[in-house]
């Protein structure tokens, strides 16, 4: 049972991770722009948010640590928006190919957050953080609930916050005009521009905000999963690609994003805990192949979409495709 | 306060990279409470025109005024704050989402967002002009006719004083054109003005005011439709009355090369674009193909070129030269296949660089295109086709700096002077072509006219679709119209007139009719 | 209906205007501009962050490649992967199929490679232990690039997506293997350490004693065969019909389907023999880690090079001699680390990426409307 519990936490609180990355990514997608950039998106917003708290946290006699919080929050969003500002740029003013500018980010966000974090790290291998307290604050009466308390109500905000943001996404893209309108600019950018809506502006700030929530994901993993520890890591550029596989997985719907991102959580640490559930022991050669199910059932979903030709779970229609109004 | 006009144009000219000029110091206007039809052959600029009004393109000079201003007109955004909306030919709707969400797409950006309300004020319109529209179908699902429907209702919520259509009624029948041209009036009652591109003429006389006239990317001149007449303007249109001249010889003892049976074709929207037609056509004969574009010739000459699929039943056999009493069947072939058998069959499609040729690359890559694959090494031969290229460049004078320069940069003109020289370079047996002269000066066009003259002389089966009834009844021997996906009768060239082609053209034949 | 913008509407401040074409000279100017612009901004980086004299930092660089011939020949092994990766890709990015897919690809390469050097090396002759790793190489890699194309092909799956995951369904088997084979050790160390069988035999490369000598003269050898292969053979323009129209081609009686498959078999078999070369040559071992994102770096270096392969030496020897340099100034300022070479890698790149924009496309500042 405890077993059980454990896998279940885990599962969600890993899930949140990719499911902030997977929500961004769907609305800059719904704009129109593939942005491979998610990962170097991730590692900006999960360092810039270590750093904004650390700094704060060593500049200060008594640290307050929702200050401190908030400073974080403002960092590791901003730094993510100026990741995707750079690729809005590349991209959508100077029209360059979304593929290779956003394996270019990659590059660079992963850079810039090992580079900088190396200066904090000081030689050391890792740092802490304390704000991670306050990720990790819940409401203990309904936390000491048995079972339902530590898997419903064990969690810190950020992990309720994604769900809201999951349905409001949801909400914005089908009943709003701004929706509507981002997504005719990712179905056909030459009818909404003829529509007069503001091409330029949606795909800017699709971009922009969408790097800002994928940048959350990596914040998540950092300053609550990880318990607020920077080290210099892989690992988040592993959740980026995950996060742009949940979009595919999820067929660009950010509901589908909830439960998606949790059936990757638990299928990616389903090698930890249903062999002891079970009873049984497995070699860790397995733990991979069970880790590489989300790739495969993200597989499994696209080719059968495209099989099916089910018009409203394909890609946007003008998905990677640079627009210009005078094109003939 | 005003001087009457909705819009005026003055020295509007527009190129696209240095080769083509689409429009030329155009000045015109348009009244307030009138309907102008903009009339002019393909190519003659009428939607680049339109589209500067509409805020796609930026003119490259020139100004546009409105209520006496000059304005700028930067984006469609810019062009709807002047009360000016469109229709363009090419529908501008977004399949995955219904009716009423395109029809919301357009609505005021600064209005509340209520798809209640937009529901009822579009059910509204619909009503009021008996227009069929089922909202909640999704676009993708909508046949032509539909998608026009739904392009008007989605113009006519969004109310604007200066309305420009682009060839709306392409699409419509004659029932539902009738409805629109109904709802234009009403508008012009109001003192709405209306901009209406087509080249039918008989709807132009119908419905206009006014008719202005672009030829070439020129403005040529703007006159009242009460004193037109179908001639007057076809004049104008085409420019001063040419006597064609083009060297027509009898058929010299013509023989079957291809006989075609119950060729039907359904396309993936659904909806059956040939209908049952049969003909032949004969070696050493200029079969033309007249009726309105998008008729279904097309789909006729891909089929033949064995790029179309085709319904059961259809037949397309092929009578070679040698062994006499031989044939060959080209239905399910793809055009490999059909090579293969020993069909010389030369294809000048429609859309040259899209289809016959490659933009990026050179004449002598593009006179490789069908013939490659000669040869048992695995290299391409580069060297015959570079010759090939440099005589076809010196026979039809095509002006190029070389035989590498990437043929999208040549003229319209040099472009089809390529595709059709590398065609009948192949000698062929069986040469198909649509809209040869499409966009062409008068020069070219007769390069072209002879040449094919010259294939038949050799004995060639040539079947040529045009749009223009003057060279079809000059340059063939015999013309088959098309209407609706049917054909519609062969005529013996030398013995018909415009009038019975033009009417074959628009009136499907008793018994053709039912579907 | 009148919020009529009369306030004074202005002709816009720039308009962007598609160019006719740009001479070759233009292009060259441009792109060195950029790359000048990029270098000035990275010595502002530097400059900030470290206080460290750029020009110095930037001769430090210069020193990872070629301040020793040692030096200079580590940059070789590092480089011949990278470029052989972007040969690889070209003709599927001439074929406009945007083969993500290079990384899993060469990682089921080394995979090939290395299960037939644990498996096969204990009952094989050295060169039939060559032959079947290097077929098991090629036939893993081509398989990964297959599945997609296929897909592509036959239904139009989007071939971008399914690449990119296929990277990491590759990445999660040779994880496997890696820990099935290290056992309880915490890393696996070189394969067949005491046998050597399979390792590539070392040779003298400018004077440097190194196994990866076989690596760089077969990705030299493959720029020429690759540049030929993509110009002067039938395959080589069935493929760039394909690329820039899939209707030209079928009017052409090229079989589209057909070419698509072949040109990801090829491009994914060259792929797993990277990964052969990297195993065999360079690492002798294998991990998660073999490929090192190269597969991903070459997609840059292949689309910037328009894939011509000998602009391609060009641009990856440039991305490994900052990777080389950054190493270099890690090591001898305290206050720079390995990571600078992503950002300034990053940085070269966005200059140049961006610069594409105006080989493409001309301003036109107000004012400069022509008149008449």
């Amino acid at each position: 049972m405890d077993m059980l519990i454990a896998w279940l936490v885990r599962t969600i609180a890993f899930g949140t991770i990719i499911m902030y990355g997977a929500l961004g990514e769907t609305l800059t997608e719904k704009g129109g722009n593939l942005n491979l950039g998610v990962p170097g998106i991730m590692y900006l917003g999960g360092f810039s948010g270590f750093a904004g708290a650390y700094l704060y946290e060593i500049s200060v006699a008594n640290p307050n640590m929702v200050l401190a919080a908030v400073i974080a929050l403002v960092c590791g969003i901003s730094a993510s928006m100026l990741g995707g500002l750079i690729y809005s740029f590349l991209t959508i003013t100077l029209r360059a190919n979304q593929n290779v500018t956003g394996l270019a980010l990659s590059i660079f966000g992963k850079g810039v957050a090992n580079f900088f974090g190396a200066y904090m790290l000081n030689g050391k291998i890792a740092t802490q953080t304390n704000v991670y307290h306050v990720f990790h604050a819940n409401i203990p009466a309904l936390a000491k609930i048995p079972f339902i308390g530590p898997v419903l109500f064990g969690h810190g905000f950020m992990v309720y916050a994604a769900i809201i943001l999951a349905i409001l996404m949801n909400h914005f893209l089908k009943r709003t005009r701004a929706g509507l309108n981002l997504r005719a600019v990712g179905e056909n950018t030459a009818t909404a521009d003829a529509s007069g809506v503001n091409v330029m502006r949606y795909k800017y700030l699709a971009t922009c905000i969408g790097a800002g929530i994928s940048g959350l994901g990596g914040f998540c993993y950092v300053l609550d999963y990880n318990n607020g520890i920077w080290a210099t890591t892989d690992q988040i550029e592993a959740l980026g690609w995950l996060a742009v596989a949940l979009v595919i997985f999820s067929t660009w719907k950010p509901l589908s994003a909830i439960w998606g991102s949790y059936l990757f959580g638990l299928l990616y640490w389903l090698y930890q805990f249903l062999p002891s559930i079970l009873g049984l022991t497995v070699s860790s050669q397995f733990t991979d192949l069970v880790q590489m199910t989300p790739y495969v059932v993200t597989i499994v979903v696209l080719s059968i979409t495209s099989i099916r030709k089910k018009r409203e779970n394909q890609p946007p229609a003008a998905l990677g495709l640079a627009y210009f109004r005078e094109d003939r | 306060m005003s001087s009457g006009y909705a819009i005026e144009l003055r020295h509007i000219t527009k190129t696209f990279g240095s080769q083509v000029i689409a429009n030329k110091d155009v000045t015109l206007s348009v009244r307030k409470g009138e309907i102008l039809a903009l009339l002019g052959e393909n190519g003659s600029g009428k939607t680049t025109l339109m589209n500067m009004i509409a805020g796609i393109y930026y003119p490259d000079c020139g100004e546009i005024i409105i209520d006496e201003d000059a304005i700028e007109i930067r984006n469609p955004r810019d062009a709807f704050a002047h009360g000016i909306g469109m229709v363009h030919q090419h529908f501008k709707l977004v399949d995955v989402f219904t009716a009423l969400e395109n029809i919301a797409l357009i609505t005021d950006k600064d209005e509340k967002y209520d798809l209640k309300s937009i529901r009822k004020r579009a059910q509204a319109i619909c009503e009021e002009y008996a227009f069929d529209l089922d909202l909640d179908q999704k676009v993708y699902e909508m046949s032509v006719s539909q998608k026009q429907t739904l392009e008007i209702v989605k113009v006519l919520i969004r109310n604007v004083n200066r309305l420009i259509l682009d060839e709306p009624t392409a699409a419509l029948t004659p029932q539902e054109t009738e409805k629109l041209f109904s709802v234009m009036r009403r508008r012009r009652e109001n003192g709405k003005s209306i901009i209406i591109i087509t080249h039918k003429l008989h709807e132009v006389l119908a419905i206009s005011d006014r008719v202005a006239i672009l030829r070439k990317g020129e403005y040529i001149d703007t006159v009242d439709t009460a004193t037109a007449t179908e001639s007057s303007l076809t004049d104008m249109m085409v420019g001063e009355k040419v006597t064609l001249d083009i060297a027509r010889d009898e058929p010299v003892n013509p023989t079957k090369r291809l006989s075609i049976h119950n060729l039907s074709i359904t396309n993936p929207e659904g909806i059956r674009v040939l209908n049952d037609v049969s003909f032949d056509a004969y070696g050493g004969e200029i079969l033309g193909i007249a009726g309105i574009s998008g008729n279904g010739q097309k789909e006729l000459l891909e089929a033949i070129a064995g790029l179309q699929i085709t319904e059961q039943g259809a037949s397309i056999e092929y009578f070679p030269a040698e062994p006499e009493g031989h044939t060959e069947q080209l239905i399910g072939k793809t055009p490999r296949e059909i090579r293969n058998l020993g069909v010389h069959l030369s294809f000048v499609p429609e859309d040259r660089l899209g289809m016959g040729l490659v933009g990026a690359m050179g004449m002598t890559d593009n006179m490789m295109l069908k013939s490659y694959n000669k040869g048992a090494t695995p290299l391409a031969d580069r060297r015959s086709p570079r010759q090939l290229a440099e005589e076809i460049k010196s026979e039809l004078k095509i002006v190029t700096p070389s035989v590498s320069t990437p043929v999208s940069r040549l003229s319209g003109g040099n472009v089809q002077k390529v595709l059709v020289g590398r065609e009948i370079a192949a000698a062929p047996s069986v040469l198909m072509t649509a809209y040869a002269v499409r966009g062409l000066d008068i020069n070219t066009s007769y390069t072209i006219y002879n040449l094919l003259c010259e294939q038949k002389r050799k004995g060639v089966a040539i079947v040529y679709v045009g749009e223009d009834l003057d060279v079809l009844i000059d340059l063939c021997d015999r013309i088959l119209v098309l209407c609706g996906g049917h054909c519609n009768g062969i005529v013996d060239a030398r013995h018909t007139t415009k009038e019975e082609i033009g009417l074959l053209m628009t009136k499907l034949k008793e018994g053709a009719e039912n579907e | 209906m009148s919020n009529h913008a009369n306030h004074a509407v202005h002709e816009p401040f720039v308009r962007v205007v598609k160019r006719d074409r740009i001479r070759f000279s233009g292009k060259v100017v441009i792109r060195l501009v950029a790359i000048l612009l990029a270098l000035l901004v990275d010595a502002l980086f530097i400059l900030c962050v470290t206080g460290l004299n750029p020009i110095s930092v930037y001769t430090t660089m210069f020193d990872g490649t070629f301040g020793t011939m040692r030096r200079f020949v580590t940059s070789l092994r590092d480089w011949a992967p990278l470029l052989l990766i972007g040969i690889a890709l070209a003709p599927a990015f001439m074929m406009r199929f945007w083969n993500i897919g290079a990384e899993g690809q060469v990682l089921m390469g080394a995979m090939g490679t290395a299960l037939v050097m644990v498996y096969g090396a204990p009952v094989m002759s050295t060169p039939v232990l060559f032959i079947c790793m290097f077929v098991s190489a090629v036939v893993l890699g081509a398989l990964w690039g297959l599945i997609p194309a296929a897909f592509k092909a036959k239904f139009g799956t989007n071939e971008t997506l399914f690449t990119l995951m296929m990277n990491y369904v590759a990445i999660k088997i040779v994880s496997s293997f890696y820990n099935k084979w290290r056992g309880t050790a915490s890393a696996l160390g070189k394969l067949n350490k005491a046998t050597e069988a399979g390792w590539f035999p070392k040779m003298n490369i400018l004077g440097v004693n190194a196994s990866y000598g076989i690596t760089v003269i077969v990705t030299v050898i493959m720029v020429f065969l690759m540049y030929a292969y993509l110009k002067y053979t039938k395959q080589g323009y069935e493929i760039a019909v394909v690329g820039e129209s899939v209707n030209t081609a079928r009017y052409a009686g090229i079989n589209v389907g057909k070419v698509i498959v072949r040109t990801m078999l090829i491009s994914g078999a060259l792929c797993g023999f990277t990964g052969f070369l990297v195993v065999a040559g360079s690492d002798q071992t294998i991990s998660a880690t073999t490929a090192g994102g190269n597969g991903f770096t070459a997609i840059i270096v292949a689309w910037l090079a328009k894939f011509n392969t000998f602009y391609m030496v060009l641009i990856s020897f440039l991305l490994t001699f900052l990777d080389k340099g950054a190493t270099q100034i890690a090591s001898s300022y305290a206050n720079l680390n390995d990571y600078a070479a992503d950002i300034i890698k990053g940085i070269i790149l966005f200059f140049i990426l961006g610069s594409e924009f105006f080989i493409h496309y001309n301003l036109v500042f107000r004012g400069k409307k022509k008149e008449g």
